[in-house]
């Protein structure tokens, strides 16, 4: 059979529909390189501003984007995974089942941070051969800075997963872009100073601010900064707490709605 | 008086503008089998769901197993099981795998002795090792009725147990549940199209139209009612609104 031209018409048709029927593909087409040109004209701004900087940029890049990387897996590694019980069509199984919701949300965090330390351990220890840079050279703190995003992580993964719950799997997408909307306001690769002063009380609402601004404390200045981390561990355990009830929220609701039996691919 | 293993009393539930169960109530004593016989959107289904605590009723009492499943439903969930073509088992685990993690989560003891129990009963030891996701419809539908097994449930919520089987293996499962709810005294309620297997199961009937219960009694009395000669012509003249009976039909269709 010869090649059609109407044939090609209809399947970009077909995908243009898909476009049509969901704002939020529409919106993710430009939310990404809306992300990454804020992000990056930051990173510019704060290499222009100081230039001898620029020597010790590498242990200051490598530590934000391994300590990043923290917190956007043990995000996915609660929301991710609960999205595996809605693609297979499980979840009214699970909640026929003696299984709490809480335990649940303990069993997800708990897969988070194996899967954390995996994935997040490899690319340390590659580090060490490509660049010759060690994580573990932050010390001690890096346990805090880890302990911090994790949590951080989950609380956010929580409250994608009741978003989900609620709105179903075409939310799905949010569960990559939200993680990612805190990465300009959140000083991974620059210091909060860096940003527009009516944007930084916004960051420094968020915790990973405060860890980010206690590496860079670490690396630069050698000192440890526990104001810092004092404020991270308390909006922590605010976001924390908000996640899970979210989560038991958005549960009631299905079962209000009915959804836990509809929910599937 | 036989202990009621479910006791519905007024359950309501609406979608909306739409009532999907309106106003049903009914008993079903220990040792019974009862199905809910209706047509698609009959409420059979939402029904099933809020007795296991699935859907939240917009109004009336569930009471399962003595307990009121509004309040207390974990205190009896170790203690009922259920099997539906509507939900799934994740695909790319084992069938074994998926039965451990069921097991677990049911504190079912001996459990590797439990499931080679149930993988020769169900004939589906053949499979264990092979992923969920990868067994044909049949197949699925024997292992989910595995896993509705597992914990011995002294009440079995059963949506279409025998959907997707041939009438050979269906033949062999309904002997099976048979057997088990002799020789475990269990309660089993469950929701079919197959009139047959009512006929052949069930010692009550429910007949429900439009969320409501229009009928009720065992499947020989329904037929002796309606003066049909099976269940199958029950089902469709109360579907298609020429019941005669003697029962709840005639005030249902008085109130329609």
């Amino acid at each position: 059979m010869s090649f059609s031209l109407t044939r090609v018409g209809a399947m970009a048709l077909r995908y243009a529909y898909l476009l049509q029927g969901s704002w939020l593909r529409v919106l993710e087409l430009a939310y990404w390189p809306t992300v990454q040109m804020i992000l990056w004209g930051f990173i510019s701004r704060f290499f222009m501003q100081d230039s001898t900087l620029l020597g010790q940029a590498a242990g200051l890049l490598i530590s934000g984007v391994l300590l990043w990387d923290v917190l956007f897996r043990s995000q996915l590694g609660v929301s991710v995974v609960f999205f595996e019980e809605l693609y297979s069509r499980n979840l009214a199984q699970l909640f026929v089942s003696p299984l709490r919701p809480y335990e649940l949300i303990l069993s997800l965090m708990t897969i988070s941070l194996v899967r954390t330390l995996i994935g997040v351990g490899v690319a340390a220890l590659l580090a060490l051969p490509f660049y010759g840079y060690r994580l573990t050279d932050l010390g001690w703190p890096l346990l805090l800075f880890f302990a911090n995003l994790l949590v951080l992580g989950w609380a956010i993964g929580l409250q994608v997963a009741a978003l989900v719950l609620r709105h179903g799997l075409g939310a799905e997408s949010i569960a990559w872009a939200a993680i990612f909307a805190l990465a300009p306001v959140s000083g991974i690769y620059y210091p909060i100073a860096t940003l527009p002063a009516w944007l930084q009380p916004l960051a420094w609402l968020i915790p990973a601010s405060h860890v980010f601004e206690g590496m860079r404390a670490v690396l630069l200045e050698h000192t440890v900064r526990w104001d810092h981390m004092l404020y991270a561990v308390g909006l922590n355990a605010l976001y924390l707490g908000l996640g899970v009830w979210t989560f038991l929220a958005a549960f009631r609701l299905a079962r209000e709605r009915g959804s836990l039996l509809q929910s599937g691919e | 008086m036989s202990e009621a293993v479910i006791q519905v009393a007024g359950l309501v539930k609406h979608f909306g503008t739409v009532r999907a169960v309106d106003g049903i109530d009914f008993t079903v004593v220990r040792g019974g089998v009862c199905a809910l016989l209706g047509g698609n959107g009959a409420g059979k289904t939402t029904t099933i769901a809020m007795l296991l605590g699935l859907l939240l009723p917009s109004a009336g009492s569930i009471h399962v197993l003595g307990e009121d499943m509004l309040r207390h439903r974990y205190r009896v969930l170790a203690r009922l099981n259920f099997s539906s073509p509507y939900v799934d088992l994740p695909q790319r685990l084992t069938v074994r795998q998926n039965l451990m993690v069921y097991g677990r989560l049911y504190g079912v003891p001996r459990l590797r002795a439990r499931l080679a129990e149930l993988g020769e009963a169900l004939d589906i030891g053949r499979f264990f090792d092979r992923p969920y996701g990868s067994l044909s419809a049949g197949q699925k539908t024997r292992v989910s009725l595995a896993k509705a097994l597992l914990n011995r449930p002294e009440l079995l919520l059963l949506d279409e147990p025998t959907a997707s089987l041939d009438p050979d293996t269906a033949d062999r499962m309904r002997r099976y549940l048979t057997d088990y709810q002799r020789a475990s005294g269990a309660t089993l309620l469950l929701a079919s199209h197959n009139m047959i297997e009512v006929e052949r199961l069930c010692d009550q009937v429910l007949m429900m139209k439009g969320g409501r219960i229009v009928d009720r009694g065992s499947p020989a009395e329904l037929i002796v009612r309606y003066g049909r000669r099976d269940l199958e012509e029950v089902f469709l003249a109360i579907a298609r609104g020429q019941a005669q009976g003697e029962g709840e039909a005639q005030e249902w269709r008085a109130r329609a």
